[in-house]
């Protein structure tokens, strides 16, 4: 595994790329727990302050400083698209094997669960959740209720890798060595589909924190609790824009597309590695 | 007499064609045989692509199941193998040998998981040294040892060592019949004998019966003692390996027969010469 | 009916056009911190006279399809010629396959053409197969559309193919005569020399020997020369003039095939031809020991002596040459003690 990365980081521009600003971003975002003011306190400080030497990124109009902010802002974002990806890549799993591998009537059962959900609209859906709950809202349950949608295409996936995996050849005779079908799944077809659950993964995360930021930006999400999209919702409130004080909005959006641009980066040079095709290709160039 | 494994008028057909032409392709129609439980044998098929010799296999193990006519093994009805533990002692009775050996075994797993797996689960065992010795000594049946195998990956091994492996992972249950599909035809020349020889012994030594499927008539004129030739589902000729193979009756097998170049240059040429004469001759007359 | 023969096909038989010398095509790689050099062409010299059928006999991975990729022209990194040339003949002219990519490019399909195992890959499945001929062969010939698919009828008429079936789909036709069409689609131009690559052994048994009689009508018509790779030893009986064998890389072997199966020089050899089983005897074969060599990590000296019958020290050390012996060549210490053994 450690050299894998290494030779990664060697041989893969991509990779370096990605691999060197997603960890400055982490190692940003971990810095809030050092930071000298809690992170949901509001009027601490002097309002809309310019980026000076005191407050390097300025302060908002609620009295909150910019740089830590961001900080714990990045760290909640993260952490809430770690756990939709997480959930949600478990529920594919489960959900793809079981489904490509027994076939039949609980094939045709969970697949019509699956594309009900690919039919259904996700932001509607979050948005009557939302409303229902309202003060109870808090990131766990919009975690949870995010994962429960963010499976479906890729348990279709799993679902097909399982399903050819299923008519091989080292698949009977697993069965006629007495593997059972949680021994087939695990140790026969898992490796298998594990780069798709990887590869599928950090789209996920990209596609999981996306949908964090538009609800919050839109404030539909626990507001109090600072994200990336809730700084651009209340510098938003405060017509940030309006009234000239740019790094209340400038500086989260840089920090979200340099978020982006750098798991995309580490998604795409994955993908690569993952891949044999393209890793031959390289190996020929 | 009593069966070991016997079909009665096994038929299996598969529905073909589109949404509006809806037809039925017959892949086995009225397959009848028995095998001799007292006397074990090598009992071969021989047949091209598409005469259903591979679907009477997945029927024999029961991965399919037939249209028409009943399996009985050891007077049981296959298709009635329901529950787990019936078809694990079903399983430990009749044990399969594949086409590929290198697609038989999972690439990213060891070659022994198979061996311990089947261990565990067939015999019961529990204890680590038991289930090494079982492994062991079903590889010794095959020339090789656990030494050799242990924590070794299919792309180390050769086509011919995975499938010793392959079928000394079979005899582990103590399997009274083996179905082989066309074992050998994905196997270098060098060690193709090695394994048609090992299912002899098999056969001798351990009292194992072998359904042999292959298009080869050649290694099955060389190990069989009994053969049916299929053609489209249908058994066209069968009996006694060597008269059978050595002096078809049927137009069809005759063909087969004689489609079988020789190893010995004078012959084959002779053979290709004939052909490219009638050939031309043909040709000639269709000008003119 | 009459047969048309072209000039050159009249000349001296002895004539060679193909000269592979001292050839030497290794895998390179590095990627991901592990290098790998595996020697799958390993020092090959050959040469394959005119209106010839050379068959190439190997077990799998033991570098035959490497050497006729190499011959072709067709590799591609990771594969690498190290050292060494392939030169053709055609008709006077001398072409350096890897001194002169540019001509060597104007003579596939005119002078050069293959066919290959599988004619699934030379046929797209979702155009009809007359597109085919257009796209190998058209540009080659320098006819008018009209005269070209008159040729192209006539050629399959002569291959036994209905010409209705330029109009059909791949998968309307059946298995041998989709390789009838390969064949059909490699000689339309009438090259001099056709490298043909396991051309029978996806077939079934009862096809195998119409499309054989139909290479060798062809063959013997067009004059061509045919490098005939398989590893079917039955195959070389019925149809090659001269058999070359090849162990891990290295040529072992090479004769005129009526000498190779009568006396086989080569223990390996001797073994392949003598593990052949056959209707009407059943005296009991064996099969070689060991395992075949990982050209990763060859054996030293010859190759072959961890599995050789014969081996004695000077084989685990000096790695024999081929050297002309009887009717042929081979690369033994014992080359004069197989046919005793």
């Amino acid at each position: 595994m450690f050299s894998i990365l290494r030779d990664l980081l060697r041989f893969n521009v991509e990779f370096l790329v990605g691999f060197v600003l997603t960890a400055l971003i982490f190692l940003f975002a971990a810095a809030h727990f050092f930071a000298p003011y809690p992170d949901t306190a509001i009027y601490l400080l002097p309002p809309d302050m310019p980026p000076s030497a005191e407050f390097w990124l300025g302060t908002t109009s609620r009295g909150q400083d910019v740089f830590w902010q961001m900080s714990a802002a990045i760290w909640n974002t993260m952490t809430f698209g770690l756990v939709v990806m997480i959930l949600s890549r478990i529920i594919a799993l489960a959900v793809g094997m079981l489904s490509g591998y027994l076939g039949g009537k609980a094939d045709e059962v969970l697949m019509t669960i699956n594309d009900t959900l690919i039919a259904l609209p996700n932001i509607p859906i979050l948005l009557l959740v939302y409303f229902v709950m309202r003060d109870q809202m808090t990131w766990p349950l919009l975690a949870v209720t995010a994962a429960l949608l963010g499976w479906n295409y890729d348990a279709r996936l799993i679902r097909s890798v399982t399903l050819s995996l299923r008519n091989r050849e080292f698949t009977r005779h697993a069965v006629f060595a007495g593997m059972s079908v949680p021994q087939v799944l695990v140790r026969q077809h898992l490796p298998y589909v594990m780069p798709v659950v990887f590869f599928t993964a950090m789209n996920n995360l990209i596609w999981a924190i996306g949908l964090e930021v538009t609800l919050s930006v839109l404030g539909f999400s626990d507001v109090n609790r600072p994200t990336v999209g809730g700084m651009i919702y209340w510098a938003n409130q405060h017509q940030a824009a309006v009234s000239g004080i740019w790094w209340w909005l400038v500086f989260p959006i840089v920090a979200v597309v340099l978020l982006f641009l750098g798991l995309f980066l580490l998604a795409i040079s994955i993908n690569e590695y993952i891949d044999p095709r393209s890793r031959l290709s390289r190996m020929g160039g | 007499m009593s069966a070991l494994l016997q079909l009665d008028h096994v038929g299996r057909s598969y529905p073909v064609g589109g949404l509006f032409a809806r037809g039925k392709m017959q892949a086995v129609k009225d397959l009848s045989f028995t095998l001799d439980a007292e006397k074990p044998e090598i009992f071969t098929i021989v047949g091209e692509s598409g005469s259903g010799k591979t679907t009477t296999a997945r029927m024999i193990l029961g991965n399919e199941v037939p249209t028409s006519g009943a399996i009985h093994f050891l007077g049981k009805d296959v298709t009635t193998i329901r529950s787990r533990s019936d078809r694990l002692a079903f399983m430990a009775k009749v044990q399969p040998i594949f086409q590929n050996p290198f697609e038989a075994f999972n690439p990213l797993t060891t070659l022994d998981f198979y061996l311990f797996s089947t261990a565990r689960r067939f015999l019961g065992l529990k204890a680590r040294s038991e289930i090494d010795a079982a492994a062991d000594k079903a590889l010794q049946h095959v020339g090789l040892s656990l030494a050799e195998v242990r924590g070794r990956y299919s792309h180390e091994l050769s086509g011919g060592q995975l499938q010793r492996i392959a079928v000394a992972r079979a005899l582990i249950p103590g399997p009274k019949l083996i179905v082989a599909d066309e074992p050998v035809s994905m196997v270098d020349a060098s060690l193709r004998m090695s394994i048609v020889n090992l299912f002899r012994t098999l056969r001798d030594d351990l009292g194992v019966t072998i359904i042999y499927i292959t298009h080869d008539l050649s290694t099955a004129y060389y190990i069989s003692d009994r053969v049916i030739i299929m053609h489209r589902g249908e058994v066209i000729e069968a009996g006694e390996a060597r008269a059978v193979l050595g002096h078809p009756s049927q137009e069809y097998s005759r063909a087969l027969r004689n489609a079988v170049l020789p190893p010995d240059p004078v012959a084959a040429r002779r053979i290709i010469n004939e052909r490219l004469e009638r050939r031309r001759s043909g040709l000639a007359e269709g000008a003119g | 009916m009459q047969v048309e023969v072209k000039p050159e096909t009249l000349a001296a038989p002895a004539e060679p056009v193909l000269r592979v010398e001292n050839l030497k095509a290794y895998y390179q790689m590095n990627y991901f911190g592990v290098s790998r050099e595996v020697r799958a062409v390993d020092d090959i010299t050959l040469t394959i006279h005119r209106n010839e059928i050379y068959g190439i006999a190997g077990e799998s991975s033991s570098g035959k399809s490497s050497l006729i990729k190499t011959i072709a022209g067709a590799i591609r990194p990771p594969l690498r010629v190290v050292s060494g040339s392939v030169r053709f003949d055609f008709g006077g002219r001398t072409l350096d396959v890897y001194d002169d990519p540019q001509a060597m490019k104007a003579a596939r399909w005119r002078h050069l053409s293959y066919v290959m195992q599988g004619s699934m890959n030379v046929l797209n499945p979702v155009r009809r197969v007359k597109h085919a001929f257009h796209d190998f062969a058209f540009r080659h010939m320098g006819l008018s559309p009209s005269a070209f698919r008159a040729r192209v009828e006539a050629h399959l008429e002569q291959i036994g193919l209905d010409p209705q079936v330029l109009e059909a789909y791949p998968h309307q036709l059946s298995g041998g005569m989709r390789q009838r069409l390969a064949i059909g689609l490699a000689t339309v131009c009438e090259p001099e020399f056709i490298i043909a690559d396991e051309p029978t052994t996806a077939l079934d048994v009862l096809v195998q020997q119409d499309v054989l009689a139909l290479i060798k009508d062809v063959q013997s018509r067009l004059g061509s020369s045919i490098i005939f790779v398989t590893h079917d030893m039955t195959v070389h009986a019925a149809i090659a003039d001269r058999i070359g064998i090849i162990y891990a890389g290295r040529l072992v072997e090479e004769g005129p095939a009526q000498a190779m199966f009568a006396r086989p020089q080569h223990p390996y050899t001797a073994h392949l031809i003598a593990s052949l089983p056959r209707i009407g005897d059943t005296t009991r074969r064996q099969s070689l020991p060991g395992k075949p060599p990982n050209l990763a990590d060859p054996p030293s000296g010859c190759r072959f002596h961890p599995r050789c019958p014969l081996a004695i020290t000077k084989c685990e050390t000096e790695s024999p040459p081929l050297e002309p012996r009887g009717e042929g060549r081979v690369a033994c210490w014992r080359a004069g003690e197989v046919a005793a053994a």
